[in-house]
C-alpha cells in the first residue's frame, strides 16, 4: 500500500490540486451566475424586467383623448385624423399623470407645419405640400388654417 | 375474465361520468383567472414601414431620442434620403439622422424617396450570435435586447450588425440600440416612433396576434426586408422598397 502511494505520489498531488481548483470554480460560478440564468436562453431573464421598468415619455393617444375628447372630435373629422396628439404637442406623459403640475407648451408653428408640408421632391406626390415662402408670404400657418382640422 | 357487452357499457358510462366531473372540477378550481399581465409567449413583435407614406419629417427620430434618452449624435432610428440618378451610384444622406427633417431640398430631376431605418429585430440575429457574455439576446417575444449590466463594451455586435444599428453609449461604455420601445409595447402602448409618425408610415405589428391588421396587409401587398441575402430573418418589413436601398 505504502509502495503504491509512494510510486503514485507525483500523480496524486496534481490530481488534488485539479480537484480543489474545480471545486473553487464551481463555488465561484454558483456565487456569480444568477440562479435563473438560462431560463429563456443564454442570458439573464432579470434584464427583461429591468428594461420594462424604464419610464415612458409619450403618454399615447388613448391617454390624451380621455380628457381632451372635444379636440379629438374636431380632429377626427379632418385631414389630421391620423396624426396623434403628441406628434405635434410633444412628449406629455408627465402632463397625463399630473395635469396641473406639467402644462404643455404651444407648438412652434413656424417650424412644425413646414417640417411636414414644405414642398420637396422626395415626398410622396399625393401628400399636400406648399412652398411656404410663396404660399403665405411669411404669415404663420395657423392665421388661416385650424391645425386640428386644417381646411380653410 | 369474460366481459359482456352490458358490463362494457356500465364501465364505460362510469368512466365517462368520472372524467366529466374531473374536467368540471378542473375548470372551477384549476384554471387560472384571465390575467391582465403581459405574456411574452403570446407576442412576436415586428414593424411594417410603408416607404410611399414617409415624408421625411423626422418626427420618429425626435420622439425616439426623447423617449429613450438617446445621446446627441447617436441614433436608434434615423431616416435616409435616397437620390438615384440613372447610371450612377445612389446618393444617400441623413443630416443629423433627419432629427430636423431634411433642410436642403431634394433634386427634382432624379428619383428620390425616404427610408426610415431602425434595428431589424432579426429572428436569427448576427449580433446575438457573436456576444461572448450573453449580454444581447432575443426575448421570447422576438425583440433583440441588451442587458446593460452584462455588456462589456467589446463591440463585436456593433461590427456584426449588417444594418449598422448599434452604437457604444458614450457615457456607460456599453452597447445601445433600439429596444422596439420594449417598456412601452409590454404595457399595451405602441413605440414612440409609431406613436409620432404623422402619416402612419410606421406600424408596430404583432405577428402572433390573429387580429393584427398586418396579416391582411401581408396578404394584399408586396413587402421586402433589408439585405435579405444576409439571412437574418429581419422582422422590419418594408412596402415598396426600391432595389437600390441597402
Amino acid at each position: 500500500m505504502r509502495r503504491i502511494l509512494r510510486e503514485w505520489a507525483h500523480l496524486i498531488r496534481p490530481a488534488l490540486v485539479l480537484v480543489a481548483g474545480l471545486a473553487l470554480f464551481l463555488v465561484l460560478r454558483a456565487a456569480v451566475v444568477p440562479k435563473d440564468f438560462g431560463k429563456y436562453g443564454h442570458y439573464r431573464p432579470g434584464a427583461l424586467d429591468m428594461i420594462r421598468q424604464k419610464p415612458i415619455a409619450f403618454a399615447g393617444q388613448g391617454a390624451c383623448i380621455m380628457c381632451h375628447d372635444d379636440e379629438a372630435k374636431t380632429r377626427a373629422s379632418g385631414k389630421h385624423a391620423g396624426v396623434h396628439c403628441e406628434a405635434c404637442h410633444g412628449a406629455l406623459a408627465d402632463h397625463a399623470s399630473d395635469p396641473s403640475a406639467h402644462l404643455p407648451q404651444l407648438p412652434d408653428v413656424a417650424n412644425l407645419c413646414r417640417r411636414c408640408h414644405e414642398k420637396d421632391a422626395a415626398k410622396p406626390a399625393n401628400f399636400p405640400q406648399v412652398v411656404t415662402a410663396e404660399h403665405s408670404g411669411g404669415a404663420l400657418c395657423n392665421t388661416c388654417h385650424q391645425p386640428h382640422n386644417p381646411h380653410l | 375474465m369474460d366481459i359482456s357487452r352490458r358490463d362494457l357499457f356500465h364501465i364505460g358510462g362510469k368512466l365517462l361520468v368520472l372524467a366529466s366531473v374531473g374536467a368540471t372540477l378542473d375548470q372551477i378550481t384549476g384554471a387560472a383567472p384571465p390575467s391582465e399581465a403581459y405574456r411574452m409567449a403570446d407576442h412576436w413583435w415586428g414593424m411594417l414601414i410603408d416607404i410611399d407614406k414617409c415624408i421625411g419629417c423626422g418626427n420618429c427620430v425626435r420622439a425616439c431620442s426623447k423617449e429613450n434618452n438617446v445621446p446627441e449624435g447617436y441614433f436608434r432610428t434615423w431616416v435616409e434620403r435616397y437620390q438615384i440618378q440613372e447610371g450612377a451610384q445612389p446618393q444617400v444622406d441623413s443630416p443629423n439622422g433627419a432629427m430636423e427633417g431634411f433642410p436642403l431640398p431634394t433634386r427634382a430631376d432624379v428619383k428620390s424617396f425616404f427610408v426610415p431605418k431602425l434595428c431589424n429585430h432579426c429572428a436569427d440575429s448576427p449580433c446575438t450570435q457573436v456576444c461572448p457574455v450573453g449580454a444581447t439576446f432575443i426575448s421570447p417575444d422576438g425583440v433583440v435586447l441588451i442587458d446593460q449590466t452584462y455588456c462589456l463594451g467589446c463591440r463585436y455586435c456593433v461590427q456584426a450588425c449588417p444594418y449598422g444599428c448599434r452604437y457604444l453609449h458614450p457615457k456607460t461604455d456599453t452597447v445601445d440600440k433600439c429596444t422596439l420601445c420594449y417598456h412601452r409595447i409590454t404595457q399595451g402602448l405602441t413605440t414612440a416612433c409609431c406613436e409620432n409618425c404623422p402619416t402612419g408610415a410606421r406600424q408596430l405589428v404583432d405577428f402572433k396576434d390573429p387580429k393584427d391588421p398586418v396579416h391582411e396587409f401581408l396578404r394584399h401587398n408586396k413587402v421586402q426586408v433589408l439585405k435579405p441575402y444576409m439571412a437574418t430573418q429581419a422582422k422590419i418589413y418594408y412596402k415598396d422598397l426600391d432595389g437600390a436601398v441597402r
